[in-house]
């Protein structure tokens, strides 16, 4: 169900499938921490086509094609590309696509993964499309609450930060709520969730601006940043900057066994102390982001 | 299309496009390329009263549309109905439906959507919601509502 598939947007992913992807990436775990080897990617060829810098995910797909084995071709600067010499993105995306056999692209403009997807004859994996969708996120932070807690129906999940300008943000709270979790919005009015957004969820999520009001209900806090480039108006960017401040002080209201989530990196969201708190999962998360995308890869190459 | 309107400019051969919602025939005349004379009769009427409340007409002699146009029409104008004439005579009536696909009509208003690069694609929309028509981009997935729409129409 995966050979040869496209990982453009989170909603063409069935729960189903995700499942799917979630247990070939529990299967992967012990690769990703080289207790075991593994050659099944051997003679495949990842090209990595990164037109905007975002370490992170390429490290976490560099990492991943290597430890099954595969090689991985690239570039991660964009004024290294032929995009900065004028070509189309779709010359680019042909030409990449003859020389391996599965593609991962960064991009600044929206969309461009869907053409990118249009144009290749290999699979394409989206690795975030400006504000656009960011698929391979969502699914490790989904793969880190299921593991975490077994289950994601009926989990209290909070998301706090910039819900209004991170999109990817948005495909998270729709995964969310389509899998039956309960929503809490929590972000200064500035930076609410569009109204678009909540119509499309399953069940109402509750919105406020102070985290004091939902924490003790919380089973995930999800901590976003608010990140001044997405503003329109510096002045809005001022009055809303490091609003929330999470501190082991804040979690002593939370529940004992609420993680902490963050799709790094983090500025001053979440204050270093609470990274020694049996509630911080964001480096666990960011760990899991190499099993998750082996998963994909190994999925839609067609080998498992 | 009643007996009293017809009078006001009958045609011979062409179309009448009837049920506009008031207002909006002039963006119905900018989407057929309607803009200067164009060597035939086109006639407007905005504002007149219909069984419904109020409505625009538009008629334009020895014109006849094609399905993208039909299209286009039905985004602009979803409650229209064109009525094909053929020496006086009503031969053809149709009314216009939003399509489920839409291609090359639209262009999308995200100006950060890789369509509006300079990349050898056509925009492509799904309808996403008829009343109110809501359309989504198939590349940037961003919804455009109706008012974007009207100005966006290619
Ligand atoms: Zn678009």
């Amino acid at each position: 169900m995966f050979r040869g598939r496209d990982i453009v947007s989170i909603k063409e992913i069935t729960p189903k499938e995700m499942d799917k992807i979630f247990e070939v990436a529990e299967e992967m775990i012990p690769i990703a921490q080289s207790a075991e080897r593994s050659s099944l990617l051997q003679g495949y060829v990842l090209a990595n086509l990164f037109f905007e810098p975002s370490t992170r995910t390429r490290l976490s797909f560099e990492s991943a094609m290597s430890k099954l084995g595969g090689h991985v071709i690239g570039f991660a600067n964009p004024s290294a590309t032929s995009l900065a010499k004028g070509e189309t993105l779709a010359d680019t995306i042909r030409m990449v696509d003859e020389y391996s056999d599965v593609i991962v692209i960064r991009h600044p403009y929206e969309g461009s993964a869907r053409l990118a997807a249009d144009f290749a004859k290999h699979p394409v994996i989206n690795a975030g499309d400006g504000a656009g969708q960011h698929p391979t996120q969502t699914l490790l932070d989904l793969f880190t609450v299921k593991r975490e807690f077994g289950h994601i129906k009926d989990l209290n999940v909070g998301l706090i930060g910039d819900l209004k300008y991170g999109r990817t943000v948005h495909s998270l709270t729709y995964v969310l709520s389509n899998l039956g979790a309960n929503l809490y919005l929590i972000s200064p009015s500035l930076l609410r969730m569009p109204k678009h957004i909540i119509r499309e969820l399953k069940t109402k999520p509750l919105e406020t601006e102070k985290i004091e009001n939902v924490l003790p209900e919380l089973d995930v806090l999800y901590v976003t940043r608010i990140q001044k480039e997405r503003f329109p108006d510096p002045n809005e960017y001022r009055k809303v900057a490091g609003i929330y401040r999470i501190t082991p002080k804040l979690l002593e209201n939370a529940k004992r066994h609420a993680i902490v989530m963050h799709p790094l990196p983090r500025v001053d969201e979440i204050s270093p102390e609470v990274d020694a708190t049996p509630h911080a999962r964001y480096f666990l998360q960011a760990f899991y982001g190499v099993p998750v995308r082996m998963a994909l890869l190994a999925l839609v190459l067609g080998v498992i | 299309m009643t007996e009293q309107i017809l009078k006001v400019q009958k045609i011979k051969n062409g179309i009448v496009i009837d049920h506009i919602p008031c207002g909006l025939a002039l963006k119905v005349l900018k989407i057929l390329g309607i803009e200067r004379d164009i060597g035939s009769t086109v006639s407007m009427v905005m504002h007149v009263k219909s069984k419904y409340g109020w409505k625009d007409i538009v008629k334009i002699e020895d014109r006849f549309l094609e399905e993208k146009e039909l299209d286009k029409i039905a985004l602009v104008a979803p409650t229209a109905t064109v009525n094909i004439i053929q020496n006086y005579k009503v031969v053809k009536k149709h009314r216009v439906k939003v399509p489920e696909h839409i291609i090359g009509i639209v262009k999308c208003t995200n100006p950060k959507c890789i369509t509006n690069q300079r990349e050898p694609i056509t925009p492509e929309f799904y309808t996403v919601s008829k009343d109110p028509l809501i359309i989504k981009c198939r590349y940037c997935e961003r919804d455009m509502e109706a008012d974007e729409i009207i100005e966006n129409i290619i």
